[in-house]
């Protein structure tokens, strides 16, 4: 039992990594139909910015403000300076130039600082908080809940309580009208695409000490995970992005804990094809009947 | 129906007399495809210009070509003096030009209430933007009911009115209305008729209104023009349009 609850809430903190990644991406499917396959690279190049900042000053928390800051410049700058040139026409366009993104940040990181793996480490010791003679989580546990679901609460006020948030629900749902009815959609694309390089920068600050550390591919196993978790949740809706996420970390944490933990990616994978098969639309799609 | 109050003006010198919105040699199309082939009009400030003819004549791609939704490939589009074409789409509504476009003006995914906050979002004066909020639930009594309701789960009657209610927020000088009264009942169809004719008498409203109805919007119209195959063939007082049988067999088909 003790083992049953130890590995759910190390899938429920993986989970809720996968989740805050899962949210970037759909924030960006929302805003442009583009499924950011450079996602887990643009963490990857956060999170390098994030440990070595963090290691020069000792300041964790400055690395990861930084780490946010240089998310939110990434992002708008990937929007602006390459993403609004690809032709959209054909979706596959999108694909291409967000891969070739990624293996060019991948491997510009990998020149500077070298295949190794660097240590990445948590802002908190790693001694477990017991209760009843069990041990329960770890602080870093609790840090990741807290903040995940900090980025979850601000998105939804920011979405459904601002001004600016109804200007980017209206851009990506209805971007003529928006523009007709004064609203600049390029700018929502913009601060759409920066947003969610932002919340991924957070979700790669986070994930790293509970993994290998600092890599140039350190996200690839996350981002298939937190794909899978999106697809899962049905892509287009960020309550199902964040369920979605959290299920992915706890088959992939109970896969790890009673199978062996070299099988989760391919675990990653079978959940995919399986959700794809049985409902291509993911969980959370909603099917309406429009009037015609 | 017949035109009442200052209605019918002679072509040349209705409303304020002055010219709100004039279109020189517009072309324009998609892609290889020439739609508008030199079109030529003027809409007098306050009056209201219906602009007819059958599919396919360019009437949508007209409306779309003037607010820059659609790249002229020629010609010229001025407001008010000012030439359209240095102006992004997003820019008019705040120069005074409203567009609803056929049947995709509603935001199905955000509620009644959002759409119509959606409206008046770019508006500094919040006081005003709250006014016209509110004159829209008044004006339209169902849209009132179902505030919280999410466009998609409207009818085609309350999403028109929606479209319209939430143009109307900008207080517009110029309105461009792309089958306003497509898919709806008579009646709801003629109230929309009814609102544009109180608006353009009480507030020198301009409209130009694309419209497959031609009894029903002859019957406000201050202008009719007629379009085929993306040119404009006439352009006369919509009275004559309305009177003169053997005009609306040559050209309307009734």
């Amino acid at each position: 039992m003790e083992f049953f609850i130890l590995v759910t809430i190390d899938g429920i903190s993986r989970g809720m990594i996968y989740a805050a990644f899962a949210l970037a991406l759909v924030l960006i499917w929302r805003a442009a139909r583009v499924v950011n396959f450079a996602q887990g690279a643009m963490a990857v190049v956060t999170s390098y910015a994030a440990y070595k900042i963090a290691d020069a000053t000792d300041s964790y928390v400055l690395g990861f403000a930084v780490a946010v800051v240089f998310g939110l410049l990434l992002g708008a700058a990937v929007e602006r300076g390459l993403m609004r040139f690809v032709g959209h026409a054909n979706p596959l366009n999108d694909v291409i130039i967000a891969l070739g993104l990624a293996l060019f940040l991948t491997s510009v990181i990998g020149m500077i600082f070298g295949g190794e793996y660097q240590p990445a480490n948590q802002p908190f010791d790693t001694k477990a908080m017991e209760a009843g003679g069990v041990s329960w989580m770890t602080h870093y546990d609790l840090f990741i809940w807290g903040t995940v679901a900090a980025v979850v609460v601000l998105l939804g006020l920011l979405f459904t309580r601002t001004a600016v948030g109804l200007r980017m629900r209206a851009a990506a749902f209805a971007p003529e009208v928006s523009r007709l009815l004064g609203v600049s959609v390029g700018r929502m694309l913009t601060l759409g695409w920066a947003l969610a390089a932002a919340v991924g920068a957070v979700a790669g600050v986070l994930i790293l000490p509970t993994e290998s550390g600092l890599h140039p591919h350190a996200m690839d196993i996350a981002f298939a995970s937190a794909f899978t978790g999106a697809v899962v949740g049905g892509l287009d809706s960020p309550v199902g992005s964040v369920v979605g996420g959290i299920m992915v970390g706890l088959v992939l944490s109970y896969v790890s804990g009673y199978i062996a933990p070299s099988v989760t990616p391919i675990a990653v994978l079978v959940v995919l094809l399986a959700v794809l098969l049985v409902r291509p639309g993911g969980i959370f799609s909603s099917v309406r009947a429009r009037a015609v | 129906m017949s035109v009442t109050g200052n209605g019918v003006k002679p072509a040349g010198s209705p409303g304020t007399g002055e010219e709100a919105l004039s279109v020189e040699n517009l072309s324009s199309g998609y892609g290889l495809v020439q739609v508008l082939r030199d079109v030529n009009l003027s809409v007098p400030a306050g009056t209201i210009t219906a602009v007819l003819g059958a599919n396919g004549a360019g009437k949508t791609t007209l409306l779309r070509t003037l607010t820059g939704l659609v790249k002229p490939t020629a010609g010229r589009v001025t407001f008010e003096g000012t030439d359209l074409r240095a102006f992004k789409v997003e820019e008019l509504v705040r120069r005074g030009i409203a567009h609803v476009p056929e049947g995709r003006g509603v935001v199905e995914e955000l509620t009644v209430d959002e759409n119509l906050r959606l409206g008046g979002l770019w508006r500094k004066d919040r006081a005003d933007a709250q006014k016209a909020t509110d004159e829209v639930y008044e004006l339209f009594e169902p849209l009132a009911r179902r505030r919280g309701h999410l466009g998609h789960q409207l009818s085609g009657g309350e999403r028109q009115m929606l479209a319209v209610g939430r143009a109307l927020i900008a207080r517009p000088k110029l309105l461009l209305l792309d089958e306003p009264s497509l898919g709806l009942a008579p009646k709801v169809a003629s109230q929309i008729m009814a609102l544009l004719k109180t608006l353009r008498d009480s507030t020198g409203l301009t409209v130009l209104l694309v419209e497959q109805n031609v009894r029903s919007a002859l019957s406000i119209a201050d202008q009719g023009v007629v379009m085929s195959l993306g040119r404009v063939v006439m352009s006369t007082e919509a009275a004559t349009l309305r009177d003169d049988v053997g005009l609306r067999h040559a050209y309307l088909g009734f």
